[in-house]
C-alpha cells in the first residue's frame, strides 16, 4: 500500500505557513556555538519542522539541561518561553511543566553527558512515565562544554583528540529507551536534513514522550580521525531504515495501492509517516524487531537511523492521571479551593 | 534572682502525691514494639481523654524499622493545657519485654506500672504500685487466631488504664467506635476486648490505691486533634495546590500522603476528574525539578521533604532563587544524616535552609509552631512563593509532623489568593511589551508571564544568572550585579510580608527568651514553672519565619539577655540572628540548646536558664 498527498484545495501563500507565520517567525538568537557544530544544524530543522507543521510558538516551551546542546534552546522559537535548567534535571523540569500545563508542546534538547550520565536517573523515569514532550540528544560522544572528555555514549574504541582510547562501551539511548517503554523512538544524522525534519514532525504528532537521538558531531573535540562520532565516520557508518517522509493531519492523503515498497503509520494527532523501505522492509511498529535490528547494526558498527520504534497506542502520564481538560496553571480559586462547608466537615471529623 | 531549694520542690511533688489522687495532670507510657498495633490502642486512649474535656497531647518516639524494635508512646494529660513533653512518666504500661525492666528503673517513686504479668516487674522495685495482667491469657478468651490477640492484647490495656484512671467508658467507647469508624467487625472485637480489660481490672484490682485520675472538665470542646502533616497538608489543599511532587521520607511522608487522601475527597470535579497532580518522583532531585517546573509554567506547586531530601535538592532550589520561580518546599526536619535516627526530632534544618544552594542564595523559610499554624503558613507559604517569585520553606519538624496536638478547627481563608505579578495576554496588549527582570515598583520583585500566554510579546528565556533585565543572554558584571541587588531589595521586602513574631514583654523583665517551632511549648510551660516557682518574669519573643523582622533588635535592646532555645547541638538559630545584629546587640545572646532528639521540655528549659543566670551573667 502506498500514499500520495494533495495540497488542500485553497493553496496558501508562499513563504507563510497554515498560521500566517514565516519561518523568520520560528527562529531565535543568533547561536553562540562553533561553526560547523552538528548542534546548530539540528536547531535549523527545529526551526523548520515547526514552522511547516505549523506549531504555534506560544504554545510551546522549551526546556534544557546544561551543556553547548542545552543552549541551543535559545537559538530557535523566540516567541516560546523557555528554561535553561540545571544539568541532566530537564526531564524534572518538563515533567512539572507538563502537569502544569497539559495544552503545552514541550521540547526538550539534551546532550549525550546532559542525557545518559549525569541526567540517566531522570531520562528513565521519564521514559517510564511517558510525559508528552519531544526529547532530543545531540550526541556528539563527549562533553562540549566542558572540552572534550568522553561522554557514556561515546563508542568502545573512539579515539579522543588527545591520542586516549575510550575502553568502556557505550549506552545506547535507543536500545533503552524501547526496553523502558518509549513508545516513539528515531535516531538521526545532523548532516541528514530531510530525515530529521521528517522525523521531528512524526514526533511533533506523536502524544508521549518521543526521543530522537541525532548523531551530531562536534567539530572541536570530536571531528577527527579516530573518532566514531565525526561527520565522515557517521557518513560511511550510517544505516538507512527507510526514507521517511510525513503528511500532516491538516493535508489530505490518497491511497495509491499500486506500490508495495511504502508503508504508512497513523499519529495520534492525525498525520501520517510513509516510510520507503530500503531492502530490508522494516516494521517500526514491531519492538522485538526494532530490538534485533539495533543490536545487529552494533555488532557491525553501524548506526541505525529512521524511524526506530513506534506505538501510538499507549496512554500518556497524563492521560493516567485523570487531570482535568484544562491547565492546571490556571484554574480559578473557586475552582482549586474547597468551600467553607468542606473545611466545617474535615474539622467536625477530627473533633 | 530569687531561688527555691529543690527541698522545696520534692516536698511540693511528695504532697502532690500524697495528698489525694493528682486529678487531670499525669503522663502515661504505654512501651511496646512496633508493629505490634498499638497504635490504635494509643489513640483511643489518648481520645478517650481528650473527650473528658481534660487537655492531651500525644508524642510517640519510635524506631526506623517496621516491626520487633521497641516504641514509646506518651500521652500527657494536663489541665493547665501544657502540651509540651513532660520528662516524668506517672503511669507506665510495660508491655515490651525487652525494655520492660530499663522501663521500671526509670520510674520516680509512687509511679504506678501496668504489666504482662509474666514479665513479674515487680521483683525490681519495692516503691511503685503494681498491676500485673495476665494479656496474653485474656486475649484467648475472645479469639483463637494468634496474630489477632496480639493487636487484642493492646485494646485490653486501654480497657485496664481506663478503669484505673477512671476514664468515663462511654468515652472509650466513642473513641474506639471513632478509630474503626466504617469497619463493624474491628469495633465489636476491640469493644470485646476494652470490656475483658476493664472488667478485668475493675475485679482485680483496688481502683483507690492508683494516684491519678481523670475528672471531666470543660477545656477541649470544640477542639480538634490532628498531627502537623495533616494540618499542612489542609493547608495546601485550600491554598489551591495543583502539583505536588515528592519522594517518601520520614517524617515528612505522612503529609504528601494525607494530601492525596484529601485532594481524592475535595478536588476531583463533577466529570470525576482532578483538578490536581500528585506524583510520587524518583528521588528528591526530581521532585523539587517538577516543582520547579510546575512553578515555572505557573501551577501552585509543592514538594516535602526531611533533610536528606533537602540535601539532595540543593542545586535546583539555587536554581529556583536565581530564576526567580515560585514553589514550596516543605522540610519536616529530623536528626541528621540519612543513615541516623530518622525517627528523632530535631531543629536542625535551619542554616541550610535559610542558605540553602550555593552562590548568593538566601531564603524565605517561615516556622510554625502548631498544627494551627501549619496549616495556616501551609497556605500563606503559596501566596509568598508566587508573590516574591522564590522558593518558599516551611520548615516543620518531626514532633509537630508526626505527633497528635490538639488545637481549635482551622479557620477558612477567606481572601482572594495573591498570585503575584503575572501579565496576561490582555496585559501584554495594554503594555505592549515587559521586560521579565526589570524591578518596575522598588520592591525587587519583577513581572513574568507564564508559557502558553498568547501574545508575540509574551516569551522570555529563564536561565539561572547570566541574563541582563530583558532576560536577554549576559556575562556583563554590571547586568549581573544590578540583578543580585534586585534579589537582595527583594528579600527586604519580604521583611515585611512574612508572619511577625510574637513577643510578650513580661513588666520588667531583663531577660527573654527567644523561640520558634516546637521549643514554644516548652518555653511557654517554663515562663510559667519560673514565674511561679522561682518568681522570675522573662520575657519571649517566638519568631516565625526568616527573613527577621524589624521587631528582632527592639527585643533584644530592650533586654540584657536573651536566651535563643533550639533544638539543635550548635544553635543554629542563634546564630543567624548573631549574622543580623549589630555587635552590641549580639552580645546579649545565650544559648539553650536540647539535641538528644527527644522532644525538648519545659524543666529542661527553667533548670538550663536558671543556671546560666546563676553562673555568671556577663
Ligand atoms: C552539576 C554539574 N556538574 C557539572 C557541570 C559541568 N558541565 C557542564 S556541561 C557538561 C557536559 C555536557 O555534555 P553534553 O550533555 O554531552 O553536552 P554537549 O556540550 O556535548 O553538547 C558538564 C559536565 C554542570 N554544569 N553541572
Ligand atoms: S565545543 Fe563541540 S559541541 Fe560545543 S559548540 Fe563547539 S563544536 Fe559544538
Ligand atoms: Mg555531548
Amino acid at each position: 500500500m502506498s500514499l500520495t498527498t494533495q495540497q488542500p484545495p485553497a493553496a496558501a501563500p508562499k513563504n507563510v505557513n497554515r498560521l500566517g507565520l514565516t519561518m523568520a517567525d520560528y527562529k531565535g538568537a543568533e547561536s553562540t556555538l562553533c561553526a560547523g557544530c552538528g548542534h546548530d544544524a539540528i536547531t535549523s530543522q527545529i526551526i523548520k519542522a515547526f514552522y511547516e507543521y505549523g506549531v504555534e510558538p506560544h504554545r510551546v516551551a522549551k526546556l534544557s539541561g546544561i551543556g553547548c546542546s542545552s543552549k541551543t534552546p535559545a537559538y530557535f522559537l523566540s516567541k516560546s518561553h523557555g528554561f535553561n535548567g540545571v544539568h541532566g534535571r530537564m526531564p524534572a523540569i518538563a515533567t512539572g511543566v507538563m502537569l502544569a500545563n497539559k495544552s503545552l508542546i514541550s521540547i526538550g534538547v539534551s546532550g549525550d553527558g546532559d542525557t545518559a550520565s549525569i541526567g540517566m536517573g531522570q531520562f528513565v523515569h521519564l521514559l517510564r512515565r511517558n510525559v508528552p514532550m519531544i526529547y532530543i540528544i545531540e550526541n556528539n560522544g563527549v562533553y562540549g562544554l566542558t572540552k572534550g572528555q568522553f561522554s557514556a555514549t561515546a563508542d568502545l574504541g573512539s579515539k579522543a583528540k588527545s591520542g586516549v582510547m575510550n575502553d568502556l562501551p557505550a549506552i545506547d539511548v535507543c536500545t533503552m529507551a524501547i526496553e523502558l517503554g518509549c513508545n516513539f523512538v528515531a535516531r538521526s544524522f545532523a548532516g541528514d536534513p530531510k530525515q530529521m525534519v521528517a522525523l521531528l514532525k512524526a514526533a511533533l504528532g506523536h502524544r508521549g514522550t518521543a526521543v530522537f537521538d541525532v548523531i551530531s558531531p562536534c567539530v572541536t573535540f570530536n571531528n577527527h580521525e579516530g573518532s566514531t562520532k565525526s561527520y565522515k565516520y557517521a557518513k560511511d557508518h550510517e544505516e538507512l531504515l527507510h526514507e521517511i517522509s510525513f503528511v500532516p493531519f491538516f493535508e489530505q492523503i490518497t491511497v495509491d495501492y499500486s506500490d508495495g515498497e511504502t508503508s504508512d503509520v497513523e499519529l495520534h494527532d492525525g498525520s501520517h509517516i510513509r516510510l520507503r523501505k530500503t531492502d530490508k522492509g522494516y516494521d517500526p511498529t514491531n519492538k522485538g524487531e526494532a530490538l534485533d535490528t539495533l543490536r545487529k547494526c552494533q555488532e557491525l558498527n553501524e548506526f541505525l537511523t529512521g524511524l526506530i520504534y513506534i506505538n501510538e497506542m499507549k496512554p500518556d502520564f497524563l492521560t493516567l492521571l485523570n487531570m482535568t481538560d484544562e491547565p492546571l496553571a490556571t484554574l480559578p480559586q473557586e475552582r482549586v479551593q474547597p468551600k467553607e462547608d468542606d473545611l466545617r466537615e474535615i474539622m467536625a471529623e477530627l473533633m | 534572682m530569687p531561688n527555691q531549694s529543690p527541698q522545696v520542690l520534692v516536698a511540693e511533688e511528695e504532697q502532690r502525691l500524697n495528698g489525694g489522687p493528682v486529678i487531670n495532670d499525669f503522663s502515661i507510657q504505654v512501651a511496646t514494639v512496633n508493629g505490634s498495633g498499638s497504635q490504635s490502642s494509643n489513640t483511643v486512649l489518648m481520645r478517650s481523654i481528650f473527650q473528658m474535656g481534660i487537655p492531651v497531647s500525644g508524642k510517640n518516639l519510635f524506631p526506623s524499622n517496621i516491626a520487633g524494635l521497641p516504641t514509646w508512646f506518651t500521652i500527657r494529660a494536663n489541665r493547665d493545657g501544657w502540651i509540651a513533653r513532660r520528662k516524668e512518666i506517672d503511669f507506665l504500661v510495660a508491655m515490651n519485654p525487652e525494655t520492660a525492666r530499663e522501663d521500671v528503673m526509670n520510674l520516680d517513686p509512687n509511679r504506678v506500672v501496668v504489666y504482662e504479668e509474666t514479665l513479674k516487674l515487680d521483683q525490681y522495685r519495692r516503691d511503685l504500685a503494681f498491676f500485673p495482667v495476665p494479656f496474653a491469657k485474656l486475649a484467648t478468651e475472645i479469639t483463637p487466631d494468634s496474630r489477632l490477640r496480639k493487636l487484642l492484647a493492646n485494646m485490653i490495656y486501654v480497657g485496664v488504664v481506663s478503669e484505673l484512671l477512671e476514664i468515663d467508658p462511654a468515652e472509650t467507647e466513642t473513641a474506639l467506635t471513632k478509630q474503626f469508624k466504617g469497619k463493624a467487625k474491628a469495633v465489636a472485637l476491640n469493644k470485646t476486648a476494652l470490656d475483658i480489660g476493664s472488667k478485668f481490672a475493675k475485679q482485680t484490682f483496688d481502683r483507690t490505691v492508683v494516684p491519678y485520675k481523670c475528672q471531666r472538665m470543660n477545656a477541649t470542646k470544640g477542639k480538634i486533634i490532628i498531627d502537623g502533616n495533616s494540618a499542612a497538608a489542609l493547608g495546601c489543599m485550600f491554598a489551591g495546590v495543583t502539583v505536588a511532587t515528592w519522594y517518601p521520607i520520614t517524617p515528612s511522608s505522612s503529609l504528601c500522603e494525607t494530601l492525596a487522601d484529601y485532594m481524592k475527597e475535595y478536588r476531583i470535579e463533577k466529570d470525576g476528574k482532578a483538578n490536581f497532580a500528585i506524583v510520587q518522583a524518583e528521588d528528591e532531585l526530581a521532585a523539587v525539578g517538577m516543582a520547579i517546573g510546575a512553578g515555572w509554567a505557573g501551577a501552585r506547586s509543592m514538594t516535602s521533604t526531611a533533610g536528606p531530601g533537602i540535601s539532595l535538592m540543593q542545586e535546583f532550589i539555587g536554581l529556583g532563587y536565581y530564576a526567580e520561580i515560585p514553589t514550596v518546599i516543605f522540610d519536616i526536619t529530623r536528626v541528621g544524616p540519612s543513615t541516623g535516627l530518622p525517627t528523632r526530632t530535631q531543629q536542625s534544618d535551619i542554616l541550610s535552609l535559610a542558605y540553602a544552594s550555593h552562590g548568593d542564595t538566601k531564603h524565605i523559610v517561615l516556622v510554625p509552631a502548631s498544627v494551627e499554624e501549619c496549616f495556616q503558613m501551609a497556605y500563606d507559604a503559596f501566596d509568598l512563593a508566587e508573590r516574591f517569585q522564590t522558593p518558599v520553606f516551611v520548615m516543620s519538624d518531626l514532633d509537630l509532623g508526626m505527633n497528635n496536638w490538639m488545637a481549635d478547627p482551622f479557620k477558612y481563608p477567606k481572601e482572594k489568593f495573591d498570585r503575584g505579578k503575572v501579565l496576561s495576554a490582555d496585559d501584554l496588549k495594554r503594555l505592549g511589551s515587559f521586560r521579565r527582570y526589570a524591578d518596575v515598583d522598588g520592591d525587587g520583585i519583577p513581572y513574568r508571564t507564564l508559557p502558553g500566554t498568547n501574545h508575540p510579546a509574551a516569551s522570555y528565556f529563564t536561565r539561572g544568572s547570566g541574563h541582563n533585565e530583558n532576560a536577554a543572554y549576559s556575562e556583563r558584571p554590571d547586568d549581573y550585579k544590578r540583578n543580585m541587588e534586585r534579589l537582595n531589595k527583594k528579600y527586604e521586602t519580604a521583611r515585611q510580608h512574612v508572619p511577625p513574631p510574637e513577643i510578650q514583654y513580661a513588666t520588667g523583665a531583663k531577660i527573654g527568651f527567644l523561640g520558634f517551632g516546637t521549643s514554644h511549648w516548652a518555653i511557654i510551660e517554663s515562663l510559667d514553672q519560673l514565674q511561679r516557682e522561682y518568681d522570675t518574669s522573662v520575657s519571649y519573643y517566638r519568631l516565625r519565619a526568616v527573613p527577621f523582622t524589624k521587631h528582632l533588635a527592639e527585643f533584644f535592646e530592650r533586654h540584657d539577655r536573651v536566651y535563643v532555645v533550639e533544638q539543635n547541638r550548635d544553635g543554629q538559630m542563634g546564630m543567624l540572628i548573631k549574622l543580623e545584629l549589630p555587635a552590641e546587640l549580639a552580645r546579649k545572646l545565650r544559648s539553650i540548646r536540647h539535641y538528644s532528639g527527644i522532644p525538648i521540655d519545659a524543666r529542661f528549659v527553667t533548670d538550663a536558664l536558671l543556671a546560666a543566670e546563676k553562673g555568671g551573667q556577663n
